[in-house]
């Protein structure tokens, strides 16, 4: 299944979550976020995970995707 | 080790090390006091004159070497920078009037709490109350805007800073100030506060604990787990407090610290906001910019220059009071940084995420 991107590089917390947050309340089913610290991405994870969604990451070069999905 | 674990027994290492630290000669109640700490170092540095606030404090060194070792390690370490920096320096500058009109950082409040300070009370409503301010502004679409990768060496240029500060403090040439009496003067042994700096330094860049996350986390996103840190150190310093004879409750009397309800209410407020704004409290602001995030070593910049401007302008409460210079200050304040929220609105992210999501990607 193809997921709508958020990309939040380059976003300092706790925007990476507002904009997950956000885009999860446009697309419930799932969104891939793509983010570039370490910081933001065990913050994303940790709020989807506590609204009930799975989450994978992965590396991506420099970056990290999170792969969200219910 | 769960992450939940990591950040309760890094508040719960804040607590105790900011007991120890009061025992081995900190004033009483700052143990840690990051803005109060940035006000000594500028004064140790002759930036402003106030000579009761006068020394260079090696646990602001410690913690941004801990902080910057620690993210060598981990692979945190990368310069970034070019979020608005300049809004950040003027953000910088006004949390720390806000905290000076206190008499405290977030992160002194809470040991004011566990060592009986009532006053901090209504300075932990006002911080509330402003980071639920800053949570608006955050829900509507507040951003400074992108950070952009740097060159590694820019990312050295804070650690070295604060080596450089640390020389200061061990060569002391005639032009580094030390104060003889007042809180400037009251201050652990130069090994033990490197040493506890060091330690809060490691776990607060191992853990992100933050004041202002805390408290922004659980109205934001009902997550708990910042502030659970926030609460580790309140029951360890308060623990820590009574066994060590420094638990003292009520208004009055209270050390480094004043009991004008409405100013340490609008002082805390101003910090809160300006603090949400930046994405974390002045520690906070230090082990990023240890992380090599150049926006946050301009944002110490401007808590520094902060610090000097309430020194030398009397704009810092004393034990005595607010002064009439200082309500003044956190009056502009708040308007400043109202105005900087209101201004860095990013209208897309409002409506439909444009540029952020991609249908179909």
């Amino acid at each position: 299944m193809a997921l709508n991107t958020v990309d939040a590089r380059g976003r300092a917390c706790p925007e990476p979550v507002v904009l997950t947050r956000n885009a999860l309340g446009q697309f419930p089913l799932g969104v891939q976020v793509i983010l570039d610290n370490t910081t933001a991405r065990d913050n994303v994870k940790r709020f989807a995970e506590s609204k009930g969604y799975q989450v994978v990451a992965k590396n991506d070069g420099e970056d990290f995707v999170l792969v969200i999905t219910k | 080790m769960s992450s939940r674990k990591g950040i309760i027994l890094a508040g719960g290492l804040v607590g105790l090390l900011a007991v120890l630290l009061v025992h081995f000669g900190n004033p009483v109640n700052m143990g840690f006091c990051i803005v109060c700490f940035i006000r000594d170092t500028a004064g140790g540095l002759g930036l402003h004159r106030a000579g009761v606030v006068q020394y260079i404090r090696p646990e602001l060194i410690g913690m941004a070497l801990g902080a910057w070792i620690m993210a060598l390690g981990s692979g945190d370490f990368k310069a970034r920078g070019g979020s608005s920096p300049f809004t950040r320096l003027i953000l910088g500058f006004f949390v720390v009037i806000g905290a000076l009109m206190f008499l405290g950082c977030p992160l002194r409040m809470v040991l004011r709490l566990a060592g009986g300070d009532l006053t901090a009370i209504l300075g932990l409503i006002g911080f509330t109350v402003g980071i639920i301010i800053g949570v608006l502004f955050l829900n509507r679409g507040f951003t400074l805007k992108k950070t952009y990768t740097l060159n590694r060496a820019e990312g050295f240029l804070f650690p070295a800073m604060q080596i450089a500060f640390f020389i200061l403090l061990i060569v002391a040439p005639a032009f580094v100030f030390f104060s003889d009496s007042g809180p400037g003067s009251m201050h652990a042994p130069i090994a033990i506060a490197l040493i506890a700096g060091l330690l809060v330094g490691i776990a607060a860049q191992r853990t992100r604990l933050c004041m202002v996350g805390g408290i922004r986390d659980l109205i934001m996103f009902k997550d708990t787990h910042l502030i659970s840190g926030f609460a580790a150190i309140l029951v360890v310093a308060f623990v820590g407090a009574l066994i060590t004879g420094n638990f003292n409750l009520g208004f009055e009397g209270q050390p480094v610290a004043h009991n004008d309800g409405l100013w340490n209410f609008l002082g805390m407020a101003l910090a809160g906001l300006g603090s949400v704004l930046l994405g974390g409290c002045p520690l906070r602001q230090i082990i990023l910019s240890a992380e090599g995030n150049i926006d946050s070593a301009i944002t110490f910049i401007g808590m520094l220059i902060g610090a000097a401007f309430a020194h030398n302008f009397g704009l810092a409460s004393s034990a005595a009071g607010p002064t009439g210079g200082g309500k003044v200050a956190v009056i502009i304040g708040l308007v400043v940084v109202v105005a900087i929220g209101s201004m860095n609105m990013d209208k897309s992210s409002d409506v439909t995420m444009k540029g952020d999501v991609r249908l179909g990607a």
